[in-house]
């Protein structure tokens, strides 16, 4: 049997590709979202910020910050599990990634995004993890739940439809 | 004043007083009963995909809500304050890299609790909305 890979060689391999699919995005970056990860699962971390409150008075989010959020882990959720099998059998070089913005595999496209505002959203850091409750050769449907304090309690939730990106051109 | 230049007035306050859509550089750009239309300029710090230059579905949300908003804020049943409970939006079209997004929002709609909304998004091609959004917002304090 072959000897199980070493565990700093998994995780090096693994965090380069998330921060090559992660810090490419301009966007991503301006809203302050990082993604933490065990194994496969990720955890969108929005770092809360001034910038991000709608309502100055109460104060919350903005509900577009929210839905923004919601999408930016859809799809990172999403783009993340067409790209898991590729990486662990060793056809996608993670280095790669980061090294040439052009060699990045296509991140999926919105066709649509329906948000749910559950409660306003406290000016303080908001979680969120991805469903992909169906992932086809031309669309995806996926599921994303928000929340701050308490995993139970969302603050907010959202389904979309994406369209894949074209593998190998 | 005239109520629409009191109207306009109140949307302008509206906006500027909003920390996110002074961040992302929102102007109103007409208001009427009912009505609002709000615009950002494209910035590179907005772009979801770095290889066109397009801007993150996510920077149009935040645009189509905000004047979903404002546009409740505009109706003549003036509701002192207003959330968004549900928005849905379809993306038609990748918006031109560089180009101005403007946001079109109607309140078609009100009740005592509820204002129904539906909005679309151009860049400043010719061709059709990038794209479209329909509503639910909360109505606090109507007349």
């Amino acid at each position: 049997m072959k000897a199980p890979e070493p565990i700093q060689v998994v995780k090096q391999r693994r965090d380069a590709a998330l921060a090559g699919l992660v810090e490419g995005v301009p966007y991503i970056q301006y809203l302050g979202i990082t993604f933490d990860r065990r194994g496969d699962e990720l955890t969108g971390v929005l770092h809360y910020d001034d910038k991000l409150i709608g309502n100055p008075v109460l104060p919350a989010l903005h509900g577009g910050v929210t839905a923004a959020f919601l999408e930016v882990t859809a799809i990172v959720s999403l783009s993340w599990t067409l790209l898991w099998d590729d990486l662990e059998t060793g056809r996608l070089d993670p280095e790669a990634l980061t090294a040439d913005a052009e060699a990045r595999p296509r991140l999926p496209k919105t066709i649509d995004f329906s948000v749910d505002y559950l409660r306003s959203g406290l000016p303080r850091d908001a979680y969120a993890r991805a469903r992909v409750n169906r992932s086809g050769r031309r669309y995806a449907s996926v599921h994303v739940e928000a929340w701050q304090d308490n995993r139970d309690k969302l603050f907010a939730q959202a389904t979309g439809h994406f369209l894949m990106p074209r593998r190998d051109g | 004043m005239t109520d629409a230049s009191k109207r306009a007035a109140a949307a302008r306050q509206f906006i500027s007083a909003l920390p996110h859509c002074r961040a992302l550089n929102m102007v109103v750009d007409e208001v009427a009963a009912g009505m609002a239309v709000i615009s950002m300029p494209w910035a590179p710090e907005l772009v979801g995909d770095p290889v066109t230059g397009v801007i993150h579905g996510g920077a149009v949300s935040a645009l189509m809500d905000t004047s979903g908003g404002a546009a409740v804020l505009c109706h003549p049943d003036a509701p002192a304050m207003t959330a968004t409970m549900d928005l849905r939006i379809d993306y038609m079209r990748a918006a031109k890299p560089h180009q101005r997004i403007t946001a079109r929002a109607v309140c078609h709609h009100m009740t005592r609790s509820v204002a129904f909304v539906r909005a679309e998004a151009f860049d400043e091609e010719d061709g059709g909305p990038v794209a479209v959004a329909n509503g639910a917002f909360t109505v606090v304090g109507g007349t």
